[in-house]
């Protein structure tokens, strides 16, 4: 069996919830493919892992892994696996959203768990648009670009969700695009294996919204876009600030030690208490 | 000059919006309000409709800014479902105790979890009691005038109250009808521009939502009730005048062949189309049952029901929403409210379809009036048609 068919075969859901309801061309898969590469790779049992999302086309992953998944609301996944990750430390627990998902109905939880650097890993598939929805504009969406509800050209300015991320606080960010599949599948394998908040923004496409509406082409074209606008962090750093106008950077934004939040309130539970782990 | 033309009834409820002049709306989307949102958008874009379109980040910024747009002066509109209206729970009633003229089209969807995108009425059921005036369409053409004639409810200085104009997801938001549509003109002159008896503005300052100490508290409150209560009155008006303006006549409850039978269903929303369906095929077999379509739920027309209830011998309450562990399900404990403080005789049952979209036939209403399914009754007050156990 070819490595790829085994991959599917251990992580996927393959003879039960294929086939998949995302367009042809879409950015998730790569990033789904990605997503179990680095599992593979770092070793975790598939029992270990929770796999939450919120929804949306990117919320609708969980559907199709063999996980445990916790298919939760929208803007509410960083919540719920804060609650996961409290009541059972032991579990890997991985949180996939959207750019709607992340920082717009969930922005304040997105920027809380920066903060308070509690053990998760957070995928954010940013296609600039809210795309399950019909292509609104999100927070993402750049100043200019039309939308279904931006028709001539959006007015407000976007988030940088990685920039925002490091802001927040979290010890760990890192950027891939689509385009770029073996870097996402190091990000990941990083960030899973870092502990703290660990955050991978996806840079992806919707060819059949975004792209239709601001006549982007195809998916290809989309991510020959994401090819030729995303430079690496180390490149970057020779480059003047003129030159990188209309780009932006891929690789690993931060990566830093910070006190992890269950280790900090473990210190203050056996300190005051002196007894043993008492958690389930 | 009226237009008449086929179209998604969606895209007629912003028409209908644009037609009554709003000047912010402020939303987020949601299946399956979203062709709603987007087409308000693009009349906002086109120059075709003088407003400010935001599409905030969540339903609970969407209300606030609709509160705060209103409480500023503005006309002002919003859309929503399921999820949405849940998370916009807390500023319902923001809207309704500040009293500001807030109209909102819902579109009724199922709640999370499982999760559905389809059509019921859990979503405005767990919302019934924020103080909105709550109006329920059938078709698209009630939607079209609901929304015109809301504003109108809404902004009357004997109301100030927001008002909910339902409608169910994707039976009828995503259907494509005949309507007619009433002339910029006409509804001018139907709908004259906001003038509000309060508002935020720097010539004149007021206060509004501040704290209320005990001995304030309930007095405000009763007031707010009070203007519900007696917003019907003026619904009532509202309605007589449309109907005089454009010709089409609405009532708070509406019925449909009761006047030959004492056996009668009671429903909310389009559900009502496929019950007049069998009530036709029933009629049609020599058997005679009634309809009470609720147009208008809150506040709830006890007069009006009770005008049409107090010969009948036996009503079925059909509803979209589990009883969530009550009695029965809402409407259905209403209506025995009423039924018991006017010491009615009337066997009253209650059946819930049409859950989280699924299907619903005339058939199953054969069914109903025919007692097949009553039959089956279990342990609970109320039968879930169709379910598999
Ligand atoms: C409270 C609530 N509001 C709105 C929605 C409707 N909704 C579902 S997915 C979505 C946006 C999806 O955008 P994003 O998170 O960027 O994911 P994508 O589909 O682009 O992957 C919205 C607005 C919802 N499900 N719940
Ligand atoms: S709508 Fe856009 S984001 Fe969703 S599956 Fe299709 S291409 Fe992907
Ligand atoms: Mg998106």
């Amino acid at each position: 069996m070819a490595e790829v068919t085994k991959l599917i075969h251990k992580y996927l859901r393959h003879d039960k919830k294929f086939p998949h309801v995302w367009c042809p061309g879409c950015g998730i898969g790569i990033m789904l493919g990605a997503l179990i590469r680095a599992i593979d790779k770092c070793g975790f049992t598939k029992d270990e892992i929770v796999l939450v999302s919120g929804i949306g086309c990117t919320g609708r992953l969980p559907v199709y892994v063999d996980f445990n998944t916790l298919h939760t609301t929208h803007g509410r996944a960083l919540a719920f696996a804060t609650g996961v990750k409290l009541a059972n430390p032991k579990l890997k627990v991985i949180v996939v959203m959207g750019d709607g998902d992340a920082v717009a109905i969930g922005g304040n939880h997105f920027i809380h768990a920066a903060r308070r650097n509690i053990d998760l890993t957070a995928i954010i598939l940013n296609n600039s648009i809210y795309g399950m929805t019909g292509g609104q504009y999100s927070p993402t969406t750049p100043y200019g670009m039309k939308t279904t509800t931006s028709s001539f050209f959006h007015i407000e300015q976007a988030f940088n969700i990685s920039e925002l991320a490091v802001t927040a606080g979290a010890p760990f960010v890192g950027r891939g695009t689509v385009y770029h599949a073996r870097l996402l599948d190091s990000l990941m394998e990083k960030a899973f294996l870092k502990k703290g908040f660990a955050v991978v923004e996806v840079i992806s496409h919707c060819h059949t919204q975004f792209g239709k509406l601001n006549k982007m082409g195809t998916a290809v074209e989309m991510m020959e876009w994401q090819r030729d606008h995303a430079v690496t962090v180390e490149k970057a750093a020779q480059m003047k600030e003129e030159e990188l106008k209309d780009k932006f950077r891929i690789g690993i934004l931060i990566d830093k030690e910070l006190p992890v939040y269950l280790d900090e309130y473990e210190k203050i539970r056996t300190g005051s208490s002196g007894s043993g782990d008492r958690r389930p | 000059m009226t237009t008449k033309k086929g179209i998604e009834v969606s895209i007629a409820a912003s028409i209908a919006a644009q037609l009554a002049r709003v000047e912010v709306v402020a939303a987020y989307p949601i299946t399956p309000q979203t062709h709603i949102v987007e087409h308000l958008s693009e009349l906002v874009a086109n120059g075709e409709l003088e407003a400010v379109y935001i599409n905030v980040e969540s339903e609970h910024s969407a209300m606030s800014a609709c509160c705060g747009a209103s409480a500023a002066g503005a006309r002002t509109f919003t859309s929503t479902s399921a999820q949405g209206l849940e998370l916009m729970h807390e500023i319902l009633f923001i809207a309704s105790g500040m009293r500001l003229p807030i109209v909102m089209a819902t579109v009724n969807r199922a709640l999370s979890s499982p999760l559905s995108i389809w059509g019921d009425h859990s979503d405005i059921m767990a919302a019934r009691d924020t103080g909105w005036i709550m109006l329920f369409c059938e078709n698209g053409q009630e939607v079209v005038d609901s929304i015109i004639m809301a504003f109108k409810i809404a902004e009357n200085r004997n109301v100030l109250l927001p008002v909910m104009v339902n409608l169910d997801g994707f039976s009828l938001s995503h259907v494509i009808e005949p309507i007619e549509f009433p002339s910029q003109k006409d509804v001018d002159s139907f709908l004259p521009p906001y003038k509000p008896l309060y508002s935020l503005h720097p010539d004149k300052p007021v206060t509004m939502g501040a704290y209320a100490m005990p001995e304030l508290y309930t007095e405000a409150k009763y007031a707010q009730e009070t203007a519900l209560i007696n917003s019907k009155k003026v619904i009532i008006d509202v309605m007589a005048e449309f109907g005089e303006r454009f010709g089409r006549h609405y009532k708070p409850v509406e019925t449909y062949n009761t006047e030959n039978a004492d056996f009668a269903f009671i429903c909310l929303g389009s559900i009502n189309e496929n019950i007049s369906t069998a009530i036709d095929e029933l009629k049609s077999n020599g058997k005679e049952a009634g309809l009470i379509k609720l147009r208008l739920f809150r506040p709830f027309p006890k007069d009006e029901l009770l005008a049409v209830l107090k010969d009948k011998k036996r009503i079925a309450i059909v509803e979209r929403a589990m009883p969530g562990g009550a009695a029965n399900s809402p409407l259905y404990n209403e209506i025995a409210s009423l039924i018991y403080a006017n010491k009615l005789h009337i066997t009253l049952e209650n059946y819930i379809v049409g859950l989280g979209g699924r299907d619903v036939h005339p058939e199953d209403f054969i069914d109903v009036f025919d007692m097949k399914i009553a039959a089956k009754k279990d342990n609970n007050n109320y039968n879930v048609i169709g379910v598999r156990e």
